[in-house]
């Protein structure tokens, strides 16, 4: 049986397929928090701004959610199709998570539905937002299982392994990995970031297209101050990640910052190219690893060439990491400037050139997520089960899986650019200022 | 009963309520599409769009939480129906993909889109037919083990008479449910029009889907005349079935009491389908795999079925709730407020 092309095939399509979902996913975790924000402070202030943001937010939302839970039910299902050998083996540990995820995926599913079709139909406004409560919590409780079912495969745990049978399972356990934390805390605030960055840079966009109405200027501020908020959050749990990767997968920190011999004062490598062992063109922080590491200056980071040559991750995942950190810290320390010079009335923050550069932070925010993924799952190679199953016992053993790529990748075509369309002309046709005046004329009638 | 027994008759619960969902769902599509391009939309268009635009997102999740309960309780279906289902499966998630996000295009986006209508209409009748195959496959002899991988016969699974009544029978069953469905929600809204409209078509797709039953137990007899010999000694509950369906068209053909007729047609699938089912036991893909020799360990099993109580718990009521603001409340129904975000 050679499996050998199944195998590349069946990855190129996981990849291709999550590398999609997870766009839609992250807006779809974070937007529904925003959105009851945003309906929160309308309340709160009596600010009809706010009211018609989240409003405009939930229309929006609507057409990623549909393009989010098709591409959902696409990596649920190639989860089996392409991965026959690890689902009927990890079925048995990890099945409780995922299930859990579908209950947290109908809750939100449900309340989404009646959240978009009863707009005016409650007197009290309050009730309304009620209903974004449970959305809001099933999106985030959907990533939270999802992201343990993935933190699973990092650090499986919950059974044991007995003449090559799996025993004494225990699914609370599988589930509370040591990889669980970090994962689960990273994935949400993450999302929380890109979400909100995502939604400043639309506003950024609408005010550089020449719109002076005060409602882009409301949403840009909540939006710039949400994503510090989460980005500085992000931060945080990204150091405790690296803190668990050096007990848990050094060999995964260790690739990604190219540290090849074990020793004490271990640098941070930044940038620069390799071709085997020999790093050019790089800035080396001195110690930084070992503080990133250990919290200690002088610490023993384990190098990668203390592992097997065939449980090595490849290299290039320091191009990922790199990325993935760069954009972050700058979007901390840009959201920080943007903040602290709205308070303190700086007028360059409302600069052509400013505002571009915030309209580039929800695309780097997408980015700098796709970067993390790809760090976190190829540095996982050769492992699909960390230290149990390798990815080339796991795949199908089907030999058209480079048809359906094809196939898959149509449809994210279809698909992306689809939603792009429906989207711009969504709000393109229906700019603020219209939407006002539209309620407007609408209240006056009412008191007529 | 054990374990495995409540596993296997929970997730079939929740098959059932895809089939009847998606069909009304696959159905409305597919009426809707066809009534924009005979130019005649004003008469179905929004009847269908007040029913289905709050549920839409719901639908899908039936399915998912069918497959995601099935690798977990039964995790040797994925080995053996991951690899044999790849290309069916994928065609299927295709389809489902174009329609679930054309669906909210045409919908929320761009109102009155002939492309994106006539798009989910037809991926709607083309899903059941994708996803139908598995339930040939089910049968036995498509499917053979080779150097300890499952293979399947596409040449076989093509060529067999028996695949092609299954795919029949699943259009016909989408488009009569949802006829039918549509008929009662049209009447209760007093739309006389549409009304009219579907009672048609509800009486229309009674034939071929009557005519396919019969076809289909024909074949199976020569297939798998094991499940045909359970399938027999099940003929009361088929017979109840079938009665249920006569009165159904009866009503639908007289006029008159549509709940009743929509009650039936629940009954009328529900009855069958699940005598299907028990006369399968106890095989989930005939002769390589049973429900006992591919269940899960017991801590899972367990475990699981405390979920999915607690899940229940909260789902139930949420659903109880839907219900009573769309498809049960006069005002949303007969189109006096929209209140659409």
């Amino acid at each position: 049986m050679d499996g050998g092309n199944s195998v590349f095939y069946s990855r190129v399509l996981t990849e291709l397929t999550l590398s999609f979902h997870i766009i839609y996913a992250t807006i779809g975790v974070g937007v529904p928090l925003m959105i009851m924000i945003a309906q929160w402070i309308g309340i709160k202030k009596n600010d009809e701004h706010y009211i018609l943001l989240a409003r405009r937010l939930a229309r929006g939302f609507v057409i990623t959610v549909a393009v989010g839970v098709v591409t959902g039910t696409a990596i649920g299902l190639q989860l089996s199709l392409l991965w026959p050998n690890f689902m009927e083996l990890a079925g048995n540990v990890i099945a409780l998570p995922l299930f859990m995820e579908t209950f947290a995926f109908f809750f939100e599913a449900i309340f989404l539905g009646i959240y978009l079709y009863t707009w005016d139909r409650f007197e009290n406004q309050r009730k309304h937002m009620l209903l974004l409560i449970p959305v809001a919590i099933g999106a985030s409780m959907s990533a939270v299982f999802i992201t343990i079912v993935n933190a699973f495969m990092n650090a499986p745990q919950g059974f044991d392994v007995v003449n090559g049978e799996l025993v004494n399972i225990k699914p609370i356990l599988a589930m509370l990995n040591p990889a669980m934390p970090t994962k689960v805390g990273h994935v949400l605030v993450t999302a929380y970031m890109t979400s909100a960055f995502v939604l400043a840079s639309i506003a950024a966009f609408r005010m550089l297209k020449g719109s002076k109405h005060v409602y882009h200027k409301k949403s840009l501020f909540l939006f710039m101050k949400l994503g510090l908020i989460f980005s500085i959050a992000s931060l945080i749990i990204g150091d405790f990640s690296a803190k668990y990767l050096v007990k848990y997968q050094p060999e995964k920190l260790a690739a990604a910052e190219w540290h090849f011999e074990t020793s004490k004062g271990a640098p941070l490598v930044l940038f620069g190219v390799t071709d085997g062992e020999e790093v050019k063109y790089a800035i080396k922080v001195p110690y930084a690893l070992s503080i990133l590491a250990h919290s200690n200056l002088n610490a023993e980071v384990t190098g990668l060439n203390e592992f097997p040559k065939d449980e090595v991750p490849p290299l290039y995942i320091h191009y990922l990491f790199d990325t993935m950190v760069i954009i972050g810290s700058f979007m901390i320390v840009f959201s920080a400037i943007y903040v602290f010079g709205k308070i303190k009335g700086w007028t360059f923050i409302t600069s052509r050139w400013f505002r571009r550069v915030i309209v580039a932070g929800g695309p780097l925010s997408i980015i700098a997520l796709e970067a993390g993924w790809w760090l976190a799952e190829v540095g996982r190679q050769p492992w699909i089960l960390y230290k149990y199953m390798k990815v080339a016992d796991a795949a199908t053993s089907s030999e058209h899986v480079d048809i359906m790529l094809m196939l898959f990748c149509i449809l994210y075509l279809i698909l992306g650019v689809g939603s792009i369309v429906v989207l711009r002309r969504m709000f393109r046709n229906n700019p603020i200022e219209q939407e006002i005046a539209d309620r407007q004329a609408e209240k006056g009638g009412d008191l007529r | 009963m054990n374990l495995e027994i409540l596993g296997i008759s929970v997730l079939w619960l929740f098959l059932f309520g895809y089939v009847i969902i998606a069909s009304i769902d696959f159905g409305a599509g597919f009426f809707n599409a066809y009534s924009v391009l005979t130019g005649r939309q004003h008469v179905l268009t929004h009847i269908i769009q007040r029913y289905l635009s709050p549920v839409w997102e719901i639908t899908n999740v039936f399915l998912v939480f069918f497959f995601v309960g099935m690798v977990g309780f039964f995790p040797k279906t994925a080995f053996y129906y991951g690899t044999t289902l790849l290309v069916p499966a994928s065609i299927g998630i295709i389809l489902l993909a174009i329609r679930g996000s054309y669906y909210a295009f045409e919908s929320y986006g761009s109102r009155g889109h002939k492309g994106y209508s006539f798009m989910y209409g037809i991926a709607g009748l083309l899903i059941p037919a994708s996803l139908s195959v598995v339930l040939t496959i089910s049968e036995g002899g498509f499917v053979t083990i080779t150097n300890g991988q499952p293979v399947l016969d596409y040449w076989r699974l093509f060529t067999s008479p028996l695949t092609w009544s299954i795919v029949v029978l699943a259009i016909a069953a989408v488009l009569y449910i949802s006829a039918v469905f549509l008929t009662w929600y049209a009447d209760k809204a007093k739309d006389v029009e549409a009304t009219r409209v579907l009672r048609k078509y509800a009486l229309i797709w009674a034939v071929p889907l009557a005519i396919t039953v019969v076809g289909i137990m024909v074949e199976l007899k020569n297939h798998n005349p094991e499940h045909y010999g359970r399938m027999v000694d099940l003929w009361y509950v088929f017979a109840i079935s079938a009665l249920m369906f006569f009165i159904t068209v009866w009503f639908i053909w007289k006029r008159r009491n549509y709940g009743i007729a929509l009650a039936l047609l629940i009954g009328q699938f529900a009855f069958a389908f699940y005598a299907y089912g028990v006369s399968h036991y106890p095989y989930l893909l005939y002769p390589h795999l049973t429900l006992y020799d591919s269940f899960t360990n017991e801590a899972m099993a367990l475990s699981l079925v405390i979920a999915f109580i607690a899940g229940l718990c909260l789902l139930i009521p949420s659903l109880y709730l839907v219900l009573k603001l769309f498809l049960f409340d006069k005002e949303y129904v007969r189109g006096k407020e929209n209140g659409h975000v």
